[in-house]
């Protein structure tokens, strides 16, 4: 009683604040937008200040992070081949299908071809639950990493097309090295049980 | 009392001869002819020693001409829940209320009312909950269909092949999506619910001691108030500063979740899970994976159980932790303690992003195991935060346990019963603070809680302080159950078969409950065979237990309200589903 709750209270707080400085000091220059300051921050070692200070200071994402989906498209001698087989798969299974495919017709014969004409996200409505890469069968469609996309306006820049969405291989294979690893394996070896059925 | 015998509940029990069984294929329980319902209910209350009704709901069963209601009964003892069922007629659905028997009927009532059309008799304050009052229509049923109406389930085709991209702005302009009963002006219309909400509160005039005329006022905490953790309002008649009476109003965040989950497909509503209580999103994606896997008859590979409990656990941790917190804030210490318990909270935030690829809407689970494994690097994380855990819980339970502040303020105040609790229907720590111990991991067990060694922690004084500190003892529990799960965890497959897009769920119905942070989180499914589920219900815990607001507010000050709301811990995502 007579106030000695309140003193206490503060100097926990006071103690708190105190130890910010003292870890600070203690670990010098590397503790600000340096990749080990940002790491010691995200350790269960940490006991100064937790926040860092975006946008100079990012923390790294985790493989499985998983925001907007994009396209995934090989580069085979300067062409872009998207894996997208517009089956229709994603689109199915997304829950507030915001997922649009429009599949290509040969101007020919008239007959369907297995690439998207047009692929559209509203991003607005994309819950990004990752439902369409779980389950998509030619690892076409994959969750981004880049979750800064604001835009001015998100009426014109809100419903990504096919040239927002597409991006190469060798960009999967950077923000999700485990995964692209372990799928290249199964495709290769899809590939040469193929190859082999082919020969015999 | 932690180490009780869980009872069987249906096994070998009879009961009256006007109860017959249900004998649907993929149905279970009893059917009691509407007009006897409440007498079974009360059979079943006094001579059977069913004192919870945990869940009261109903299902159309359109283009027949039946409604069910679908009653769930427990005893406060453990075992099995007790499913009971009324047919009603679509054209006059009524039946009697349950409100006089179980006062915790109350308000999951007026939600059949409000969305289902069922009219209860007797019920006191029989008012929509959810919608508002002149909302055309009952929305959960099956007729019933919403402004820009696509098609009755999904994948809607409208959308693919053929289907160009259509704004959704466009398609459902602002100001342009609500539909009006016939003869409905909203420019004209004055509502009458609130004048109908005020009357119905008890009203005290009295002559003050000093001769002056003294009268009580209504006071409108809410909806846009930072202590109701959301858009939620409570209406309080105040008698100076002290209560008189007090009614939750609620539904600001309807959105009506039931109705899109019998829209989307089974696998389509896992992650619309994530956001009903969307602090605990994976204690909500166990309990509706449970519910799809009992129709499916699949059970998930061993080291998938692990993962679930590892994850159920983690979720707890960070619900109580942010629970806690945000009840010290509204104690008056603004924002300190709430970010110390942040912090933790922030280290399991981080592991469930490894895991899971998001940090709230993990959207993890799948019928029959989880996504994906918990790799080398999230298991190191998982033990360097089991590490620190008790060290921080330690500071924490020094700084404020002990401060007198936080005592004098919560000690003795909002009061509430074991027999009100259980009454009430109430569950989780809300229901473990006033002496029962009562929790679903060890009175009605699932998944593979059996094997572990942890408490059912219990307190007994029933107010704010109870329900604090059982949050903080609960935490410990948690920390010794994952401690042995990551001990014992074996190595193996996380799914059983192959994943699949479009699950095809066998006819029936099931109930599939976790005991959440928050309490006993249930859903109630019916399938048809198809691919969407033809009834979609989810028990909230939250919901339910806001019937024991008015109850634990009376008597006290109007401060201490906001206080007594914080000790229950609503997610308004859940509670308006």
């Amino acid at each position: 009683m007579y106030g000695l709750g309140i003193l206490k209270g503060l100097s926990i707080t006071l103690k708190h604040f105190i130890q910010t400085f003292l870890d600070d000091l203690k670990r010098g220059k590397s503790r600000k937008k340096t990749p080990q300051g940002i790491a010691y921050k995200q350790s269960t070692e940490l006991t100064g200040l937790f926040t860092v200070e975006y946008p100079e200071e990012k923390l790294p994402v985790p493989e499985e992070f998983r925001y907007i989906p994009f396209l995934v498209y090989e580069e085979e001698g300067g062409e872009k081949k998207l894996r997208c087989t517009s089956c229709g798969i994603c689109s199915k299974v997304c829950p507030p299908q915001c997922i649009y495919i429009v599949r290509s017709t040969d101007p020919e014969t008239g007959k369907p071809v297995p690439t998207p004409a047009e692929f559209c996200i509203d991003v607005d409505i994309c819950m990004n639950c990752g439902l369409c890469a779980e389950y998509c069968p030619f690892d076409a469609i994959k969750m981004d990493h880049d979750y800064e996309i604001a835009s001015f306006d998100r009426m014109k820049h809100n419903a990504f097309d096919i040239s927002r969405l597409a991006k190469p291989v060798s960009y999967y294979a950077s923000i999700r090295p485990g995964n692209y690893k372990i799928e290249e394996e199964i495709r290769a070896a899809k590939a040469a049980a193929k190859q082999g059925a082919a020969s015999t | 009392m932690s180490d009780q015998p869980t009872a069987a509940v249906t096994a070998g029990e009879t009961f009256l001869e006007w109860f017959t069984a249900d004998e649907r294929p993929g149905y279970a329980g009893y059917i009691v002819p509407a007009e006897r319902m409440h007498e079974a209910a009360e059979y079943l209350k006094t001579r059977k020693h069913f004192d919870m009704l945990t869940s009261v709901t109903a299902a159309d069963y359109f283009p027949e001409d039946r409604i069910e209601m679908i009653y769930h009964f427990r005893r406060s003892t453990g075992g099995e829940p007790l499913r009971v069922k009324s047919f009603l007629s679509r054209e006059n659905s009524q039946i009697d209320s349950l409100v006089d028997l179980y006062p915790g009927a109350e308000l999951q009532e007026r939600e059949v009312w409000d969305l289902m059309g069922v009219r209860f008799t007797n019920h006191p304050d029989l008012r929509r909950i959810l919608t508002w009052e002149g909302f055309a229509g009952h929305p959960l049923r099956k007729d019933w269909k919403e402004p820009f109406y696509e098609e009755e389930v999904k994948p809607f085709k409208s959308r693919w092949p053929e289907g160009k991209f259509v704004r959704a702005e466009e398609k459902n302009p602002l100001g342009d999506n609500t539909r009006f009963p016939a003869g409905f002006d909203p420019d004209t219309w004055v509502p009458d619910n609130d004048d109908i909400l005020y009357k119905s509160m008890t009203h005290v005039a009295k002559a003050g001691e000093d001769g002056f005329d003294s009268d009580t006022i209504i006071v409108n905490l809410g909806p846009q108030h930072p202590s109701t953790h959301g858009v939620f309002r409570m209406v309080a008649r105040l008698d100076g500063e002290t209560v008189v009476d007090l009614k939750p109003v609620m539904g600001y965040l309807h959105r009506n979740h039931e109705k899109i989950g019998e829209r989307n497909t089974f696998l389509g509503n896992m992650p619309f899970t994530d956001r009903l209580d969307y602090i605990c999103a994976m204690s909500n994606n166990f309990a509706y994976a449970l519910a799809v896997e009992k129709l499916l008859n699949v059970a998930p590979p061993e080291r998938a159980e692990y993962i679930r409990v590892i994850m159920a656990e983690l979720t707890r941790i960070v619900n109580h932790l942010v629970a806690n917190g945000f009840l010290l804030n509204d104690l008056g210490a603004f924002f300190t303690p709430v970010l110390y318990s942040l912090e933790e909270r922030e280290f399991i935030l981080d592991f469930f992003e490894a895991v899971s690829g998001s940090r709230m809407m993990c959207n993890y689970f799948r019928f029959g195991g989880v996504v994906r494994d918990i790799d080398e690097n999230a298991m190191k994380m998982l033990k360097a935060i089991l590490e620190r855990l008790p060290r921080k819980m330690d500071e924490l339970e020094k700084y404020l346990t002990g401060s007198e502040i936080v005592r004098v303020r919560a000690e003795g105040v909002g009061v509430l019963t074991p027999e009100a609790a259980i009454a009430n229907s109430a569950s989780g720590p809300l229901l473990r603070a006033t002496g029962v111990p009562y929790d679903l991991r060890r009175a009605d067990p699932y998944s593979i809680y059996d094997r572990f060694d942890f408490d059912i922690c219990v307190r007994y004084h029933g107010d704010i302080y109870d329900r604090f500190m059982l949050r903080l003892d609960e935490i410990r529990q948690s920390i010794r159950i994952l401690k042995q799960a990551v001990k014992d965890i074996p190595a193996g497959p996380v799914i059983t078969g192959k994943p699949q897009y479009q699950v095809r769920v066998p006819a029936g119905e099931s109930y599939g409950r976790v005991e959440g942070p928050k309490g006993e989180l249930g859903f109630y499914l019916v399938s048809t065979g198809k691919t969407n589920p033809a009834r979609y219900h989810v028990r909230a815990p939250t919901f339910i237990n806001l019937t024991s607001l008015a109850g634990m507010s009376r008597g006290n000050k109007v401060a201490d309200v906001v206080t007594i709301l914080g000790s229950i811990d609503i997610v308004l995502g859940e509670v308006d589903r």
